[in-house]
Formats: structure tokens, sequence, C-alpha cells
């Protein structure tokens, strides 16, 4: 059987490629993917602690994040393409009419 | 858990206000085509208002059957019950004052008023919810809400980047977040906060469990635009909509304070003294230094209101009996004035916010008197002057910050209040002060504007001459929260 912090080491390190895409990527969808490989991260560890525990609430709650993330990324598109049709650009650079 | 397959009937009053808001916001979203084009915006308002209305009386009905519901999912208690009337009326103020907003800026008000009534949603069930997996759900409801609601003015190019930017940023916290559920899930082999208190307080505190705190708290300090999360805080209010900047940076941030004070105190978080003790008293003096050198409104008031979360973050480094109902009276009174500052602004604004800067506030006290002085009501409010809601606020957050012996913290808070009060009464003098500019004129204020800025400004002046029932009411949920 593979011990437990393999997957727990696993997840942290999709969970941190997650943020450092998210840091470091220009584009926006590439950007919204970082966020997804992130959420991913976090349901292996969620499933990883539910085999562990031998319970099940860890297991749901991975179906719970997939169709909230599901739900994320329709509004998260509909947003880009919003963006798009004002700025005609996907680089988060060129989107800074508020300064930060 | 308990064994019935089918919930019971009082289960249903105990997330009544949740579903009386669902129904109000389906039928919005179904009768906005059905409707004539022209009359539709003030209708749908009128339905959407109905609902806030409805979800008040519907909170009061359930104050009356408290206790547990739907397998340990929710929980009905005085402290929720609190929340619930806090989040149903500040929907309804923010209603009465997008009527105006909606025709002016040229809104289709369908999807609004439902994105209004579903946010709604999403913050009630958030202050009701005793479990993990339905927190989670239920501040993605209210966020992913108002991730729209911030681009509504969707061809204005500033608006659809506030929409991005805020859209963006917060997924991030939202997966912070769910890493520290997971973390705690697996330090404690359970997402039911009362659960995770029982093994909390038995004793040995496994590592993972600091960790879980930590990262929660990140995802949690992002929603309510604490330092260091706070970055997309001014941008995103610059942007949006007023009347939703206004419903965005006091629902919603109650909501989560309700989680907040759930997960800290209820579930006895390990670490959370240092942990709040260093965001706190960043928040406190990164907000008011930025608000400093700012020359928009908006942007003024998004830096303030991440000082006001500071001030608020305060009274969770102190002890529960204490820290609970001065955090819960903070939000109360923070709610009234910046729902009410924020009515102002967007009135004020007019079509395409185009008067949004200091300057156009000049001369503001002699040519719309009474909008001016309720402005000024709130920003003295804001400040923390005697006989308004604030002062009170502040007053109780640092007298339970001292009783836990935080000197250092509350003096840290008081050297900020004076720092806040030279950016809020830089807007008083502008009004006062200087010479109107001409071309700036200001259209009387709608029926709708005025209900909502009556009930502001009578609820900011109510907190702050007899603060006595709330803050009763608000020890009595504390110690009924503490005993779960």
């Amino acid at each position: 059987m593979v011990p437990l912090s393999y997957y727990l080491v696993l997840s942290g390190i999709l969970f941190a490629c997650g943020v450092l895409g998210f840091l470091i990527k220009r584009n926006i969808i590439t950007i919204f993917m970082s966020i997804e490989l992130m959420l991913n991260g976090v349901n292996l560890s969620f499933v990883a602690f539910a085999a562990q525990w031998h319970a099940l609430s860890g297991q749901v709650f991975v179906f719970f994040v997939m169709v909230v993330a599901a739900a994320e990324s329709a509004v998260g598109l509909a947003i880009i393409i919003a963006v798009y049709r004002t700025r005609q650009t996907l680089n988060v650079d060129q989107i800074n009419l508020l300064k930060l | 858990m308990s064994a019935s397959a089918t919930p019971l009937a009082v289960e249903y009053v105990r997330i009544l206000p949740e579903l009386v808001l669902s129904i109000f916001g389906m039928a919005v979203m179904v009768l906005d085509p059905l409707i004539d084009e022209r009359r539709n915006q003030r209708t749908l308002g009128n339905i959407a208002l109905l609902g806030s209305l409805a979800a008040i009386i519907a909170t009061l009905y359930q104050s009356q059957y408290p206790g547990p519901g739907f397998w340990n999912m929710v929980n009905v208690d005085a402290f929720s019950v609190f929340f619930h009337f806090l989040v149903t009326t500040v929907t309804a103020i923010v209603i009465l004052t997008s009527y105006d907003y909606m025709e002016v800026q040229q809104i289709r008000a369908g999807e609004y008023y439902g994105l209004i009534l579903f946010g709604a949603v999403g913050m009630c069930l958030m202050s009701s919810a005793v479990e993990l997996v339905l927190i989670f759900i239920a501040l993605e409801i209210s966020s992913i809400s108002t991730y729209i609601l911030a681009g509504f003015r969707r061809r204005a190019a500033i608006s659809s980047e506030a929409s991005l930017k805020y859209f963006l940023l917060g997924s991030f916290a939202t997966a912070f977040f769910l890493y520290g559920v997971a973390l705690m899930f697996g330090a404690t082999g359970s997402t039911s906060i009362s659960v995770i208190s029982q093994v909390l307080r038995s004793g040995q505190i496994p590592v993972l469990a600091y960790a879980g705190i930590a990262l929660m708290f990140v995802g949690l300090g992002f929603k309510v635009a604490a330092a260091p999360f706070h970055i997309w805080t001014p941008d995103v209010y610059e942007g949006a909509p007023s009347p939703v900047v206004g419903f965005m940076s006091t629902a919603p941030k109650a909501a989560v304070f309700a989680v907040l004070l759930r997960i800290m105190f209820e579930a006895n978080a390990p670490g959370r003294l240092w942990l709040i003790w260093v965001t706190a008293a960043l928040s406190m003096t990164l907000g008011n230094i930025g608000a400093l050198v700012q020359d928009n409104v908006k942007r003024l008031l998004a830096y303030s209101s991440i000082a006001h979360a500071g001030y608020l973050l305060v009274a969770f480094a102190a002890l529960p009996s204490g820290g609970i109902p001065a955090a819960m009276f903070y939000t109360a009174s923070y709610a009234a004035m910046n729902v009410g500052a924020f009515a102002v602004v967007s009135h004020f604004a007019s079509a395409g916010e185009r008067y949004v800067t200091l300057e156009d506030y000049s001369g503001l006290g002699r040519r719309s008197p009474l909008l001016a002085a309720t402005l000024t009501i709130f920003l003295l409010s804001l400040i923390g002057i005697p006989i308004t809601g604030g002062f009170f606020a502040k007053f109780y957050v640092f007298s339970a910050a001292l009783q836990a012996n935080l000197v250092g913290l509350v003096i840290i808070g008081v050297l900020n209040s004076a720092i806040g009060a030279y950016y809020y009464l830089r807007i008083i003098v502008m009004m006062y002060m200087r010479e109107p500019r001409e071309e700036a004129p200001v259209p009387a204020a709608p029926i709708g504007l005025r209900a909502a800025l009556t009930l502001t400004v009578f609820a900011t002046i109510y907190l702050g001459i007899l603060p006595g029932g709330v803050l009763e009411y608000a020890s009595r949920s504390a110690a009924e929260l503490m005993r779960q």
C-alpha cells in the first residue's frame, strides 16, 4: 500500500505548481487553469485523508469542490469574454486601467 | 448524525429565509422576459424588495425555532438569527438604493436583482452553517454572485476589469481556504465544527490543524479584505457599480465574519492570537495610510473598509465573552454606516459614474444640503464620533481587547483611528468649505433612496445612542455559541 505521505506530498506539489502558475503566468486563461490545478491538489488530499480516516465525507467533499469549480469556470469564462470584448487582450499586464 | 431519512418540517423552518430568498430570486429571473421592457425595472425591483422583506419576516419567525437541521448541517441560534437579520436588511436597503441607479446606468434589472437575492442566500447560509462543506458552498454562492455583480456595467472597461480581478483573486483565495479545510479534515477526521472543536479541545493538537487554520484564515481574510490579502479591494471597489460595492462591502463581510467567529471561537482555533494580532495591526495601518493619498471617493472608502476590517479583527484576538459581542456589534454598525455612505455615493455619481473624485464633492453642502448632511453623519460614524454607532463599535472592540491585555494592539488601533479622522474630515471639508462646481448638478433623491437613507441614518444614530439592546442580544448569543 502506498503510504499517506506520498499522496500529501504530491498534492502539496500540485498546489504549489498552481500557486506558482498563478503568480508568474501572464495569460488570463493560463492563470485560470492554475487555479484549477490548485483545486485538484486539494481534492487529492481530501481523497487521501478520506482513505486514512475511513470517512466518506472527505470523498463527498471532492464532489462538491468539482461542482463548485465547474460553476466558477462558467462565470469566470464569461467574465474573461466580457473583458476581451472591451480590451481586445488577455494579457494581465495590459489590463491595468485600475492602478494597483 | 440522526437516523431519520427525511427532514422534519421544523428543519425547513430553519432554512426558511434562504428558501424565501431563492424563490423570489428565481421569480425575478423568470418574470424578467415576461414584463414589458420599459416597465420591468421598477416591477422587478419591487418583487426583489418584497423578497428581502419576506426574508426578514422569515428570520423573525425562524428565531422561535432554534436548533440543528439537516443532519447537523445548519444550526439556528441567536447568533445566526442576528446575522440573518443583518444580511437580509442590508439586502433590502441595497435594493432600495438600486432602483434609481438601474435606470440612470441603463442596466438590465432581472439578473441584477436575482443575483443580489442569490448572493444573500449564500450569506444567510454561511451564518447558520456549522459544517465546513456547507460553509464552503455558501461562501461560493455568495462569492460567485458578487463576482458577476462587480462586472455589471459590462460595457465600461473598468467594471469588467474589476470583476476579473475580483474573480481571479477570489478563486485563488478560495483554493487556500479549501486546502485549509482539507488539512483540518486530515487532522481531525471530520468537517463538522462541533467535532473539530471536541478534537481540538481534547489536548494534543496535531500540527496539521495549525496549518489548516492558517490556510483557512488566508482564504477568509481575503473575503473580508484584511491586510495582507487586501490588494484587490481598492480596484474592485472603484470599478464595481456603487450600490454593489455598498452591498459587497457589508453583507458578505458580515457573513464571513460570522464564519470566522464560529471557526476561531467555537472551534477554539489553535494559534489564533498571533495570526489575528498581526493581521489586525497590518489591516488598520495599511488601510488608513492607503486612504490618506486617495482622491477617488470609492477608493478612499475601499481603504477605509480595509481599516475597519482591522478594527473588527481586534475583537477576534480578545476573549470570547467580550470579543464575540463586540465583533457582532461592529459588523452591525459598520453595515449601517457603510451601506448608507455608498448609497449617497452611488446617487451622486450619476450616469456612467462620472462624479466620484473628491473634487466633485466640493460645495455639495450648498448644492444638496440634505444629501451632504446624511453623508456627513455616516462619515462621522466611520471616524467614531460619539452619538453615532461607530463610536460604540470601536469602544466595545477596544475595551474587549483591553480585558484580554492586548495593550499594544489597542494603542495601534487608537492611533489609527486618529489617522482615519483626517481623510474622512477631508471629504466633509470639501463638501462644506469649497465653492460648488457648476457642471455637476445633483438630481433630487428618489423615494427609494430616501427610504434607504432614512433607515441607515436611523440605525447609525440608534446604535450610537441606545447600543444596550443590540449589545445585550449579542452577548446572549455569544454565550449560547460558546456553550455548544
